[in-house]
């Protein structure tokens, strides 16, 4: 354990130096990034010019959504940042055959594969999302009580580790493939179920997608849960939800592992 | 040049329709979030639009995209000037730009072709969105603003990656173009949704303002005119100004096709 965290802490400050070499590209890189963001919030600015509510009764008013988004904004910056620049490398591995030298090291592969490579420039993003979140917060009725403070960074961890397990998967299915050159844009497609609360999907098409998006790949659980948990009203209903996420995240961790550790049995080196 | 591109797509097709219908998921989404905006508000239209009005419109921008939109040719133009492989063009007797526009001319031809199974089947599994179809007129208006728009995005982008010829690095310029696009394109959501927001010019809002942009005319604009959200002089005047900015994006290609290559300078190879 100690020998990961020391392996992991080399990684962090060779990623660290090396985004520091090209100081102009990671402004440039966090620039981009928040200029994506900010649109998205001018939308969500504009959609509540026309509407108090997102859904009737949701208790989706303005500034619980974007508390919402601001929770988001932070999950998705964590696994943009410490997974996502792997998982994306690990495709090109596999198609190079670079993924040999990897197997054959004295390490967990998974571990070496999945956290090897970091994008600091995401982060701008979640900090943006910290910012908007205390913004949103100190405009609510009621305060979050601290029990619901308590929990929520446990339930951050928890999304993080839902997403951490879909990448993972996703990088296992490339390594089957051997091609995956549309990783991201899947991850994209998927991730954006997650973006809205639950309760917008309703209705005959609404309500399986979202029992599918919940019980079977359960992405719906990531931002919605931490967020209701400081957004919303705090009562006891809440526990239900909340033991189901961290249910929901050990499962998707156990899956995902045994899904790599499958498809690295099934790999044939591509180089001769 | 037609028979590479058409052969280059075929091989793929599988994946490329499956491709193609993941690029509606997003709008899956945009239907829910309006449609429950729609339920907490009491009103039955936002700025014109009913909610099966936004669900066609979203579809319809798929549309308009389909044509307008270029990928990788401002980049693809800047690469060229920057590794030097433009200098082909500059010795043979083949002009680049009309050698560009003709090779996206087919690719765009049998993309249509490949992808109009996939946009057939969701246009119709969505038909009941839709408002009955608009008269020939309005129909005529609508392809002719589809062309339009492929000609207004090509030439748009073709300068953008012109820039190349002077700075070394043109992707966050490209960037930059596409968030710029992206918003004010009415991709993200109806462009007369702005009509209520005051654009800081005394008497104008921001719909206003973003109309005499181009952007609008690479997604929203076909969209409205088949929704019958433009009618009449309207139409024609908008038509007259899309028409405008074609003419004046080729011209600026043009400009910075024959000022660029004077300040190039290829060595070796």
């Amino acid at each position: 354990m100690i020998r990961y965290l020391s392996i992991l802490g080399t990684f962090v400050r060779a990623c660290l130096v090396r985004d520091m070499t090209f100081r102009a590209n990671f402004l440039l890189e966090c620039l981009t990034s928040l200029g994506w963001m900010s649109m998205n919030l001018a939308f969500y600015l504009l959609i509540f010019t026309f509407t108090p509510e997102i859904g009737r009764g949701t208790g989706w008013t303005r500034e619980p959504f974007f508390a919402f988004v601001a929770t988001g904004l932070i999950i998705n910056s964590i696994v943009q940042a410490l997974f996502m620049p792997s998982a994306e490398e690990l495709t090109e591995m596999v198609r190079t055959g670079g993924l040999d030298a990897v197997l054959v090291k004295p390490l967990d592969a998974q571990f070496l594969l999945s956290l090897h490579r970091f994008d600091f420039s995401a982060l701008a993003n979640g900090i943006v999302g910290l910012v908007l979140l205390a913004w949103a917060v100190s405009r609510f009725d009621a305060p979050p009580p601290p029990v619901a403070w308590a929990v929520y960074p446990l339930l951050i961890l928890c999304g993080v580790a839902i997403l951490y397990a879909l990448v993972i998967m996703l990088a296992a299915a490339t390594i089957l493939m051997g091609r995956n050159q549309s990783l991201y844009d899947f991850w994209f497609y998927l991730t954006n179920f997650s973006r809205y609360p639950a309760e917008i999907y309703a209705g005959p098409w609404g309500g399986p997608l979202r029992a599918l998006c919940t019980f079977v790949i359960p992405i719906l659980l990531v931002v919605n849960v931490p967020a209701r948990v400081i957004a919303q009203p705090f009562s006891s209903e809440i526990w239900g939800p909340v033991a189901g996420m961290v249910g929901a995240a050990l499962a998707a961790l156990a899956v995902s592992r045994i899904v790599f550790q499958r498809s690295l049995a099934r790999y044939r080196s591509a180089s001769s | 040049m037609l028979a590479i591109a058409i052969e280059e797509r075929l091989v793929y097709r599988g994946d490329f329709a499956l491709g193609t219908l993941m690029r509606f998921l997003p709008i899956v989404t945009q239907v829910f979030l309006w449609t429950a905006v729609f339920s907490a508000t009491s009103r039955g239209d936002i700025a014109g639009y009913s909610r099966n009005d936004i669900v066609a419109y979203y579809l319809l921008t798929m549309l308009s995209r389909a044509f307008s939109s270029m990928p990788g040719l401002a980049g693809g133009i800047a690469r060229s000037i920057r590794d030097g492989s433009i200098k082909k063009f500059l010795v043979q007797p083949v002009d680049y730009v009309a050698f560009l526009l003709a090779t996206r001319v087919a690719h765009k031809l049998v993309y249509y072709v490949v992808a109009a199974i996939p946009f057939a089947v969701v246009f119709f599994l969505c038909r009941g969105f839709f408002p009955p179809a608009p008269d020939a007129a309005t129909v005529a208006a609508f392809l002719l603003s589809l062309v339009l728009s492929f000609l207004l995005g090509f030439f748009m982008e073709a300068t953008l990656g012109m820039l190349g010829f002077w700075f070394m690095e043109v992707s966050s310029i490209v960037f930059g173009y596409m968030l710029v696009q992206y918003l004010l394109s009415g991709h993200m959501f109806p462009i007369d949704m702005l009509a209520g927001i005051p654009s800081g010019l005394p008497g104008t809002t921001l719909a206003d303002v973003v109309t005499w942009l181009p952007f609008q005319f690479t997604a929203f604009f076909p969209a409205a005119v088949w929704l019958g959200k433009v009618q009449g002089g309207e139409l024609v005047r908008l038509l007259v100004l899309e028409v405008a900015w074609v003419v004046v994006m080729v011209v600026a290609c043009r400009v910075a096709w024959a000022r660029g290559t004077r300040r190039y300078s290829g060595f070796g190879g």
